[in-house]
């Protein structure tokens, strides 16, 4: 195996891993907003109880972010160099920015979350509550500015050292590989860079996805509790919240969604045209719902619905979409290899697509199961609607209940998929059309410490998640502390909002 | 003063934060296994529970910093310190997963190994940190693209490897002092009793650490020489250090452990002292080092990064200096406790 494919599994195995928690802790920090305000609002002792049980959830997913999250930092360094020498001037800074405004906040006010329900007042509290979700949202949005710039470049251009000297480059500047030590992007404009053409879309998009994440694993443990039996009054209104929260977030994932793909039918038709498996340009392009690609043909098979690529991409089911064998354009391949002719061009081409199958797989999985969710919730509020969600004596009822548990797989599979996708979709560039990732490894590192780092990692995260799964189902086998908020240990303002709770139970 | 000089500055005050905060932590959980009771073990960890994870920020926006203003020492030490890093980072992930996981359960073997990972994890962080600031001060071998050519058994040096150990004594010291401030009965009689072992470990290890360096290393010798101010920094930081037991004898146990944090910030502008304007020294052909100008980031993307910082600074101190206001006195044990 080359050092490049080493390199790249090493960060995509330690990416995937870290991927399963900061969505959680940005779902829950959401649904721990809403419990802790409704408490707040109407003084309900049931919703004080869910806050604290969701509270001890989230401490777990969080510590497990944290402690995967430093990782990611750290491998941009030690496993691409020659990426960090390019583009640290532009990347650097939305890390930077990361750490200053979003982790400092984040992890600031987590004390006062986790431990500070003896120490501070409810509103303070809650403050609290909302600054560490507050925190967890900034995180994500410079890290998918990051990320984005690396698929829509924006706000930059080339420069070259000579004798200590910068030279612009001009724009359609390929990088080649003796530029790479002396050649570098360099912001030109900071907000250009921040909102690059596709950071919207798919800050929202990842966003709704770690919405997404909280929400079904808050229905998934409540549903889990009614279909058991156990503690019922909490699981009820634990699965109302959940519920009404995934609901949003999965209606406003469809839209996001359709966006997103927009978007990347503008800026990267490249990876827009793998998606889907589209070879050839054609009017009335199809929508795949399943199948599978032929990369020796070049070929999609597909159950596919005429016309509705094309109807959704530019709502004109008769103009074409452009298929993998017209991209990229003939210029540009010119531009990267002036001494092509016309006859080397096709077989050129193929060298700047994704592995089309892979992409075209994750992407239709992140669908079908975006859209399971959808049918999911739309059940549960018809259910919900007509008073049947909670007849756990009822086949259909407990059918329901049972997906609801299974749930919560939903949007981490989606989640995953949807990554792999924009990931391998700008293959074989790192920085989209700029810079390829062959070219950014560290040159220092040798593919040996490539093997034992991810060999290392690969044991260490495996037993971390075993000791997750163990812990988090230990959680949900205790289950909530009905009696808890240990009165007599609160603060004079705690327990002035709990006499008042009390005093409204017994009128 | 130049954007670079600034930027080297405050990389350098990111970082000692890092040392002085994180320092407390990493060397409690050195100390984690010299406490014998359960409940002792409990107290050590929450003394620390609601701020670590705050402190270990300070690593993070120091590295994204780094990054930012001087990408070129990033991404060369970055990589040219790969498998240490990569055991950095084991090392912090087993010891923030154990602060979380150690009190789930109440079997004696599970909270004995997370105690035992705990304190591996710290004390392993603190070294390998230590023979990451040993290796830049000594010097890395670099080529004429500022890329690592060296080996692995080259950075465990022995020179390096002192200071890995020294760096171990000092956040275990920093730690005890700190365990003083957040205890209380038998405990902070027993804490307060290992402070002047501590102390007197660390500053042999300390003393002989920077004869061995003068003796060693002729470019530092030279430096200090052209700035004298440096031994001032250093023999200052030794009073203030010394000024700890004098703080306990008269029952101060803050002024002690704030003695201990400028003990620390003072040994970091020293030790910055004698390397700028180097950000990474090449040893030898110290003609490929990577200095605050070669490496640095476009002048652009650093005053960009100034604005951030002006905003962002003060807001993270307000809070973080709240958020120890409400933390602060001794350490109770509570049901949300670890």
């Amino acid at each position: 195996m080359t050092t490049e494919i080493l390199a790249r599994a090493q960060f995509a195995f330690t990416v995937m891993f870290h991927y399963i928690y900061p969505p959680l802790s940005i779902g829950l920090g959401v649904a721990l907003v809403i419990m802790e305000g409704l408490w707040l609002k109407t003084g309900n002792i049931l919703f004080h109880n869910m806050a604290r049980f969701w509270t001890k959830v989230f401490a777990l997913t969080f510590a497990i972010g944290v402690a995967t999250g430093i990782v990611m930092e750290f491998e941009f360094g030690t496993n691409w160099a020659t990426y960090s020498r390019f583009v640290g001037d532009i990347f650097g800074s939305a890390l930077a920015a990361e750490g200053i405004f979003a982790f400092f906040l984040e992890s600031g006010f987590l004390a006062v979350l986790l431990f500070g329900w003896n120490k501070v007042g409810p509103k303070l509290h809650f403050f609290s509550t909302c600054m560490v979700c507050l925190g967890a949202h900034f995180s994500a949005v410079w890290i998918v500015v990051a990320n984005s710039w690396m698929q829509t470049p924006a706000g930059y251009h080339l420069e070259r050292m000579v004798d200590g000297q910068p030279v612009r480059l001009p724009p359609d500047h390929a990088v080649v590989p003796a530029d790479l030590g002396s050649v570098r992007a360099v912001v030109d404009d900071f907000w250009a860079m921040v909102f690059n053409p596709s950071s919207v879309d798919r800050l929202t998009h990842v966003v709704l996805g770690a919405w997404m994440a909280g929400a079904f694993l808050v229905v998934s443990i409540s549903a889990y509790f009614l279909l058991r039996g156990r503690h019922t009054v909490f699981a009820k209104a634990s699965l109302k919240v959940g519920l009404a929260f995934a609901t949003v977030a999965t209606l406003l994932q469809m839209v996001s969604g359709d966006l997103t793909a927009g978007g990347v039918a503008r800026n990267q038709p490249v990876k827009f045209a793998a998606l889907e498996g589209l070879y050839e340009t054609q009017p009335f392009a199809p929508l795949s719902l399943v199948g599978w690609v032929n990369p020796k043909t070049e070929t999609t098979h597909a159950l596919e619905i005429p016309g509705l690529l094309s109807l959704l991409t530019y709502h004109d089911p008769a103009k074409p979409v452009v298929g993998l064998k017209d991209l990229p354009s003939d210029a540009f391949l010119l531009r990267h290899h002036p001494e092509a002719t016309p006859q080397e061009l096709p077989a050129i081409r193929r060298n700047y697509w994704p592995i089309v199958p892979a992409v075209f797989q994750f992407y239709h999985l992140m669908v079908a199961v975006g859209c399971a969710l959808f049918a999911l919730v739309a059940v549960a509020m018809f259910f919900w609607w007509r008073g049947w969600l909670f007849r756990t004596d009822w086949l259909p009822t407990r059918l329901l209940l049972w997906g609801c548990v299974l749930s919560v797989l939903g949007p981490q599979i989606a989640n995953q998929a949807g990554w792999f996708t924009a990931e391998m979709g700008r293959q074989p560039w790192i920085v989209y059309e700029l810079l390829k990732t062959s070219q950014a490894l560290s040159k220092a590192v040798t593919a040996e410490q490539i093997v034992i780092s991810l060999l290392m990692f690969a044991a260490v995260y495996i037993l971390l998640f075993i000791l997750f799964v163990y812990l988090l189902t230990r959680k949900i086998q205790h289950g909530p502390d009905e009696e808890e908020g240990g009165h007599h240990e609160l603060t004079d303002s705690w327990k002035a909002v709990l006499r008042t709770d009390d005093q409204e139970a017994r009128t | 003063m130049d954007l670079n000089l600034i930027w080297f500055i405050l990389v350098g005050v990111l970082l000692t934060g890092y040392a002085v905060l994180d320092g407390f932590d990493l060397g409690v959980g050195t100390l984690q296994l010299f406490a014998r009771k359960d409940e002792h073990r409990r107290l050590f960890l929450n003394a620390i529970g609601p701020v670590w994870d705050g402190n270990e920020v300070w690593l993070v926006t120091g590295g994204g910093a780094l990054f930012a203003a001087f990408p070129e020492a990033y991404a060369t030490v970055f990589s040219g310190f790969y498998l240490p890093f990569m055991a950095l980072l084991c090392a912090l992930i087993f010891r923030a997963v154990a602060i979380e996981f150690r009190s789930k359960e109440p079997w004696p073997w599970w909270r004995q190994m997370w105690d035992i990972l705990f304190a591996l994890g710290s004390t392993l962080s603190a070294f390998l940190i230590g023979v990451a600031m040993g290796n830049i001060v000594r010097g890395i071998p670099l080529d004429a693209d500022h890329e690592f050519t060296g080996t692995l058994l080259g950075l465990l040096n022995p020179y390096a490897l002192l200071m890995g150990v020294t760096v171990v004594l000092l956040f275990a010291m920093h730690g005890a002092i700190y365990l003083v401030m957040k205890t209380e009965g038998e405990l902070h009689a027993l804490v307060r009793g290992w402070v002047p072992t501590l102390i007197g470990l660390f500053l042999a290890a300390y003393i002989l650490f920077n004869f061995y360096t003068l003796i060693a290393l002729p470019h530092v010798y030279h430096t200090v020489q052209a700035r004298p101010w440096i031994l001032i920094i250093m023999a200052a930081a030794v009073l203030v250090i010394l000024n700890i037991p004098r703080e306990f004898s008269r029952g101060r146990d803050f002024n002690a452990f704030l003695s201990s944090c400028i003990g620390m910030a003072l040994m970091m502008a020293a030790f910055g002292g004698t390397y700028f304007p180097n950000m990474v020294l090449s040893n030898p052909l110290p003609e490929n080092s990577l200095t605050i100008t070669n490496a640095a980031s476009s002048p652009k993307t650093l005053g960009i990064m100034l604005v951030i910082a002006c905003i962002g600074i003060p807001i993270v101190l307000t809070y973080t200096v709240c958020i120890y206001y409400i933390f602060r006195g001794k350490t109770k044990l509570t049901p949300q406790s670890y």
